[in-house]
């Protein structure tokens, strides 16, 4: 069992679930959606089992119904995204190819104009940041490109944090060793702090003895 | 041992060192105009005799803006993680290929175009794919091998470079994509390749000389209307459109001057790009 697990679980004990790392990609995608002047901005994760994109922030249009719902992957702006691993900015979708129509109106709205780009965490794509109908005084330069590009290293470390607190999280609530441990974990952060430090000698014997 | 057996044990060695007396076979016919002009470097050229490969999603058959396909390969890992190349029959997979076959073939219309499938098949762990169809397009010697794509994938890193590496020795140039993203990726970041990143200007033959690297070369990448699937076009912008437009140049000045080494054809785009004097 490698180091990162027994890591994973203790920090799973330690830290309080997705919440705040949630919070971390709706604050992304709110400034997103501020600095272009858009209508709506989100970021997508690939569950890669399932080939399906799944909404996890959304601010502006949509913002209250679409997070959780799901759209099948190879499709549309976000597939080409997610397929060349590259940033994507169509001034028109209407006449566009890559434009999954159905997906879009499944969500209630279909965008005039996108910018799509590919979160990335080292040779994997791990999801899609989107820019929904940029306000027209912006207008499309390579620069708009790099600033798109540097929210999507801010989402992309956001998932990548969301994505390890689920792992840990699903390590906390199993039945097996890990859980254990983190559970311990857990139990030790939140004891007051007498009983913390008592409990603290007790892991450092402890580990003396496995170390032995 | 004789003189004669020391030359001969020589002669099995790699040239490490260049005797007196081999300075006459070293001598080339290469000889540069100072200044250096656009005119000499690729006036009145076609790209014919210099073969393109497009490394990238494929190339789809038969699209009037790419015209003729010498080849179409595809490139997969087996079971043992083994590289297989086999002939390729699903044209392109996602439209990028296809688009920057069009723009190789709308600067250098005689050259020879072949497409080498890496890109599409998963959105994971494209890396080792991609390294396996560049390690073929090396030893099959194009001239100029096309890549609009990068890895973000350190680990292969180190190998990726001793294949950039390779290709130079070989006179293979590869013309490589910056990332649009500020993320460390590979290899455009390394010496031996020629990296293009996106200038704003509408002119195919507008390229920049970047004094400022890792990007050493701007080519055209705004708005920039591409070959697309089924014989359509599509307005793009992105590095991965620029890059084909310097590749396209490159087959054009080796059309013209052939056997460059992948520096002199750098020294030639450095010399006439639209920044330095010989080019402006």
């Amino acid at each position: 069992m490698s180091d990162d697990r027994f890591r994973a679980a203790v920090a799973a004990g330690v830290l309080t679930g997705e919440g705040l790392h949630r919070s971390l990609l709706q604050s992304i995608v709110e400034t997103a959606r501020a600095i272009f002047s858009a209508k709506a901005s989100s970021i997508f994760l690939l569950d890669e089992a399932a080939g399906e994109l799944v909404f996890e922030a959304v601010a502006g249009h949509g913002s209250d119904e679409l997070v959780g719902r799901r759209f099948p992957a190879g499709t549309g702006i976000a597939g080409w995204v997610l397929t060349t691993r590259q940033p994507l900015v169509v001034e028109d979708v209407e006449g566009d190819p890559r434009f999954g129509r159905e997906a879009a109106e499944s969500t209630g709205y279909v965008p005039k104009r996108l910018m799509a780009v590919p979160l990335l965490h080292e040779d994997e794509a791990l999801g899609v940041l989107s820019v929904l109908d940029r306000s027209d005084d912006v207008r499309f330069t390579l620069a708009e490109m790099e600033l798109l590009g540097r929210f999507a290293n801010q989402a992309a470390i956001g998932l990548e944090l969301l994505l390890r607190a689920r792992r840990a999280q699903e390590a906390l609530e199993g039945t097996g060793e890990l859980a254990a441990l983190a559970r311990v974990a857990g139990h030790l952060d939140r004891l007051p702090e007498e009983r913390r430090d008592a409990g603290l000698r007790l892991l450092a014997e402890l580990d003396a003895v496995l170390r032995a | 041992m004789t003189a004669a057996a020391h030359a001969a044990d020589r002669e099995e060695l790699p040239a490490w060192s260049l005797p007196a007396d081999a300075v006459e076979q070293a001598r080339l016919a290469l000889s540069w105009p100072a200044p250096l002009s656009r005119e000499w470097a690729f006036g009145g050229a076609t790209g014919a005799g210099v073969r393109v490969c497009i490394l990238d999603s494929g190339v789809e058959l038969g699209h009037p803006l790419v015209g003729e396909v010498e080849q179409s390969w595809a490139v997969s890992l087996g079971e043992e993680g083994e590289s297989i190349v086999e002939p390729d029959t699903a044209g392109d997979m996602c439209g990028h290929g296809t688009a920057c076959a069009g723009i190789v073939r709308s600067l250098a219309p005689d050259c020879e175009l072949v497409s080498v499938r890496v890109l599409g098949e998963d959105y994971k762990g494209s890396g080792k794919v991609l390294m396996a169809g560049l390690r073929w397009a090396i030893e099959q010697g194009f001239d100029v091998v096309n890549m609009s794509l990068s890895t973000t994938k350190q680990d292969f890193a180190g190998l990726l470079h001793e294949l950039a590496d390779s290709a130079y020795f070989r006179r293979t140039t590869l013309v490589a994509s910056a990332h649009n993203m500020p993320v460390e990726s590979f290899p455009w970041r390394f010496s031996s390749v020629i990296s293009v990143g996106s200038h704003e200007a509408d002119d195919p033959f507008v390229y920049y000389y970047n004094p400022d690297p890792p990007v050493e070369f701007f080519g055209r990448g705004l708005e920039v209307d591409v070959a697309w699937l089924e014989g359509t076009t599509l307005r793009c912008t992105g590095n991965s459109f620029a890059t084909p437009h310097v590749s396209g140049l490159c087959a054009l000045i080796l059309s013209k001057h052939p056997g460059l080494a992948p520096f002199q054809l750098k020294s030639v785009l450095a010399l006439t790009a639209n920044n330095v004097d010989a080019g402006s």
